[in-house]
């Protein structure tokens, strides 16, 4: 195999790494909000529970969830929903593992949505008790004070370490390969026990390096623009 | 007819009993300057007035309309307090402007989302308020690029923009470094030109003794007195109120 193709044979590969890395922050992100708002719910079993939930999470490894959303289904109901899924988009000899990226997926994005939560939390609770009342004394209701005052200091301050959790996020998609998903270091895998090529396991790095170099300028362009207020 | 009227306010926290027993009365266009030792209740009082805080007991109305009833225990509608809080402004102690607004955003802020009039009438009033503190260069300015003194008249400027009829002071001048407290008075000094009906939580004085029309000397939670300034500071009755003094005026 040339280098082109063994280039383009990883490359397929980074774009399943992609793919999970997009699905989880688009949906994980958004998910952390009401999360983060039931941990600081008033009422109490609400927020014990979800502050459980989000202990278990994040304490448990992102890859023995994913072995439990994988695995959990046909062991319990004896439904093996994702091989079925991966069946059912398997055209020819063409094996897809749709079923088991979709495992992943909610895997991630739980796992995620909760790690979003803490740092949403920590913002919103970092924002002083004086402009909640700056803007009630104003006559501003609840609603619009969060919308219009709170949440840009919110998002200002979550910028560093939504950043970090988004770099780490990117190469946290690895671990799919523990269930047979075809993302890049998969793809090496498979070089190395076929063609006896170590060398693309370690080229692989380049692309998780190039990503996060992509990654730190666009973050760091956003931190910059609401530099221009301190609070 | 007094246009404000505080009946027998009381407020605790837990155990610690606040504010007492606080009854007094404003006229339109009266300065009220509230004096007295840290902890003595008079931020709480404020606050009370601002609904920031529910006063277990007493009621407060402005005009003739009652505002409220702390002995009536159905909680308000957010509606209603919402209602309630534009009769009064707010300046805090630590200014609270919103840190991502400009100045003049600042100021139309509320006025826009609560739809006071159009865009162009609300942007000539905060510009006409602007000037009004003496800082129509600032317009564009963020508050971290404002000295103290600045940032106040700006926190000034937007209770203003919501034209509440009573406009009340929490130690506005205590966070500021002494050369630009006067700034702060003067602007203050300048509303009571204008008959303005002002609440001032103070620890200057001099300030309350001569902008001031009334006096109120808060100790442990009540009014132990209260009287034009000549009364309170040339002739105070109560013990406690001549020590509070002593003290406040002491030169070194």
């Amino acid at each position: 195999m040339s280098f082109l193709e063994i280039f383009a044979f990883l490359l397929d590969g980074f774009k399943i790494s992609l793919l999970i890395f997009a699905v989880t922050l688009l949906c994980g992100a958004p998910l952390g909000l009401p999360i983060a708002f039931c941990s600081m719910s008033r009422f109490k079993p609400i927020r014990f529970i979800t502050k459980v939930f989000v202990w278990i999470i994040r304490g448990v490894p992102l890859m023995l969830q994913i072995f439990i959303i994988y695995y959990v289904p046909s062991l319990l109901f004896g439904l093996d929903i994702w091989k079925r899924v991966n069946l059912y988009f398997t055209t020819g000899n063409q094996l897809s593992y749709a079923g088991s990226v979709i495992a992943v997926l909610i895997a991630f994005i739980i796992n995620y949505a909760c790690y979003f939560s803490e740092i949403y939390r920590g913002g919103i609770e970092s924002i002083s008790k004086g402009q909640y009342e700056a803007g009630y004394v104003l006559g501003l209701s609840k609603n619009q004070v969060f919308k219009n005052i709170v949440l840009k200091q919110v998002i200002k301050r979550i910028v560093p370490p939504m950043s970090n959790e988004i770099i780490t996020l990117i190469k946290d998609t690895a671990l799919a390969n523990c269930i047979m998903v075809g993302e890049i270091i998969y793809k090496a895998n498979v070089l190395a026990a076929d063609k006896a090529l170590i060398w693309p396991l370690f080229f692989t790095g380049v692309f998780y390096l190039v990503f996060v170099g992509l990654l730190t300028i666009v973050l760091g362009k956003v931190e910059k623009n609401l530099n221009y207020f301190r609070s | 007819m007094a246009l404000l009227e505080v009946k027998n306010i009381q407020k605790n926290f837990g155990k610690t009993e606040v504010l007492k027993d606080i009854s007094f009365s404003l006229e339109k266009g009266e300065v009220l300057a509230i004096i007295g030792s840290s902890g003595s209740g008079k931020t709480t009082l404020l606050r009370c007035l601002n609904f920031l805080e529910t006063p277990d007991k007493g009621t407060i109305s402005v005009g003739d309309k009652l505002l409220i009833d702390g002995a009536d225990k159905t909680t308000l509608k957010d509606e209603q307090i919402r209602e309630n809080r534009l009769h009064f402004g707010l300046v805090f102690q630590n200014f609270n402007l919103f840190p991502q607004y400009n100045v003049l955003q600042n100021i139309t802020l509320a006025p826009t989302l609560l739809k006071k009039g159009t865009t162009e009438e609300i942007e000539q009033n905060a510009l006409r308020l602007i000037d009004q503190v003496g800082l129509s260069e600032k317009i564009k300015a963020y508050p971290c690029e404002l000295s103290g003194g600045q940032q106040q008249r700006v926190a000034i400027a937007r209770a203003l923009a919501m034209e509440p009829e009573i406009l009340c002071f929490d130690e506005p001048t205590s966070a500021l470094d002494p050369e630009l407290t006067g700034e702060v008075l003067r602007v203050i000094k300048g509303l009571k030109n204008e008959n303005s009906t002002m609440i001032v939580v103070t620890h200057e004085m001099e300030f309350a003794k001569n902008v001031a029309d009334k006096v109120i000397f808060m100790a442990d939670g009540i009014i132990e007195e209260i009287g034009t300034p000549e009364q309170i500071f040339e002739n105070p009755q109560s013990e406690k109120t001549r020590t509070f003094l002593q003290n406040s005026l002491e030169s070194f």
